[in-house]
């Protein structure tokens, strides 16, 4: 019972994220918005693989999907596939310092956006350009920060 | 612990299992026609959360509305309606010249201009993933809105509404890559299609032979031939051509009116169709291909 309580703020965090994703910004700022979704799944793969992986991270990005108007599908897929490398290797990445970890996120984050790119590319004919990978630059700046923030919010909270 | 690593084992298997949910659902909203309807219902699913969204921006430019000193709204207000005077004065033209208009169409026999209805609506959520151009609107079925009608702004041609719930809608933007329409040159009469790239500020003029007469700077307007948009309202202005006789057509790229970036509120028009069915020869890629 108080287990299940818990779990519930983890998902309060991801419905948080989902909000900012949808949030309406200025354009410049828009063109940048980090992938929130990604990096709060990316958190909890990280800290509680047996409670998030690849299930919570098909549903949320279901969820992006609807909110976002790409074909369904899309985020769902990619957001699986990246969520399913952080947490098979979630007891390296614990390890690295929070610098090394937002390189590493880095590269899941463009491996994201290729991922999303590709399969677009496929089912609409998007054509690429340089200012999609925007969100891995403001997502590697943001993470030390959303790090700091979520790991205080499991503790304080006794998520488990 | 333990449970974490009983769990970690079939890991690949849960990706398996989500990789081909994945690809079924790609293919169903991509290729069927289902997904309309799937789409509309999953929409009214998450509308709470674009108000929730939404809320901070009200808060915000509802307290900057109650701040605002009371000079700086004698201001806005006297502006106003020097404008509505001035729109007003057109206005009564516009009616003279449109009755002289109806007749002269009855005196030709041709179809009679059916007036729109028009619908205000406000933008709830932009959202601006670059693969999908599309705002959330807070009208929906109960407001009348239905599938196919036409949005603008007070520049010109916004988009078109492409899923409906109850209380808001989905439209399309003509800068969507998926987007399409029939467009006529003001002042050739030159017909093209005009296609969205994904950008803001830049849509494409789609095969124009290189001896076409078109200048930068030319407004396009829309020629109603798609049976979506009604005719005559402005698109777009030509930015920019390259002539390069190696290829097949003129490259021209032009720069929507409409502030698709900035929109507050837009209006829906009915969705009369204003062109006469029959004479119609079947226009390959003029109707604009919607996103499923």
């Amino acid at each position: 019972m108080r287990k299940a309580g818990r779990i519930g703020f983890i998902y309060l965090s991801l419905f948080v994220a989902l909000i900012l994703t949808v949030m309406p910004m200025p354009q410049l700022v828009k063109l940048a918005r980090p992938d929130w979704v990604l990096l709060v799944l990316m958190y909890w793969a990280m800290a509680l693989p047996q409670r998030i992986s690849v299930g919570t991270a098909f549903f949320s990005g279901f969820i992006v999907d609807v909110l976002v108007g790409t074909v369904l599908g899309v985020n769902a897929l990619a957001f699986s596939v990246v969520i399913f490398i952080v947490a098979q290797h979630h007891l390296k990445i614990r390890n690295f310092s929070v610098v090394q970890q937002s390189l590493l996120l880095g590269l899941l984050l463009a491996l994201y956006q290729l991922l999303l790119f590709w399969l677009s590319h496929f089912l609409t004919g998007v054509y690429f350009m340089p200012q999609y990978l925007w969100p891995v630059v403001t997502g590697m700046l943001v993470w030390p920060w959303l790090f700091w923030l979520l790991r205080r919010y499991r503790r304080q909270l006794k998520i488990q | 612990m333990n449970q974490s690593y009983s769990r970690g084992s079939s890991l690949p298997l849960r990706l398996f299992l989500a990789v081909v949910c994945s690809a079924g659902l790609m293919f169903l909203d991509r290729y069927t026609d289902s997904s309309t309807q799937l789409r509309s219902y999953l929409t009214t699913a998450v509308s709470p959360l674009f108000y929730v969204a939404s809320l901070p921006e009200k808060l915000f430019s509802g307290a900057s509305e109650q701040f605002m000193s009371q000079q700086a709204v004698l201001d806005e207000n006297a502006r106003l309606k020097e404008t509505l005077l001035q729109q007003s004065g057109q206005l009564q033209l516009l009616r003279y010249l449109q009755q002289e208009n109806e007749k002269l169409r009855a005196l030709l026999g041709s179809s009679a201009v059916i007036e729109d209805k028009r619908l205000v609506a406000e933008v709830l959520a932009v959202y601006s993933h670059p693969f999908s151009h599309q705002v959330v609107l807070n009208k929906g079925t109960k407001d009348g809105v239905t599938e196919h009608q036409a949005v603008i702004d007070d520049q010109g041609i916004v988009g078109q509404i492409v899923s409906v719930g109850p209380t808001s809608s989905r439209a399309l933007l003509i800068s969507d890559n998926t987007h399409a329409i029939a467009v006529r040159a003001e002042r050739t009469g030159v017909r093209a299609i005009v296609e969205g790239l994904g950008q803001w500020d830049a849509l494409r003029v789609m095969h124009l032979p290189h001896s076409t007469d078109i200048r930068e700077g030319d407004r396009l307007l829309t020629s109603g031939l798609d049976g979506r948009f009604p005719e005559g309202y402005p698109v777009a202005r030509v930015a920019k051509i390259s002539q390069d006789a190696s290829q097949p057509f003129m490259v021209v790229y032009a720069e929507p009116y409409a502030l698709l970036d900035r929109i507050r509120h837009v209006l829906l028009l009915s969705n009369t169709p204003r062109i006469p069915e029959p004479p119609q020869e079947p226009l390959a890629g003029t109707a604009p291909q919607e996103q499923p």
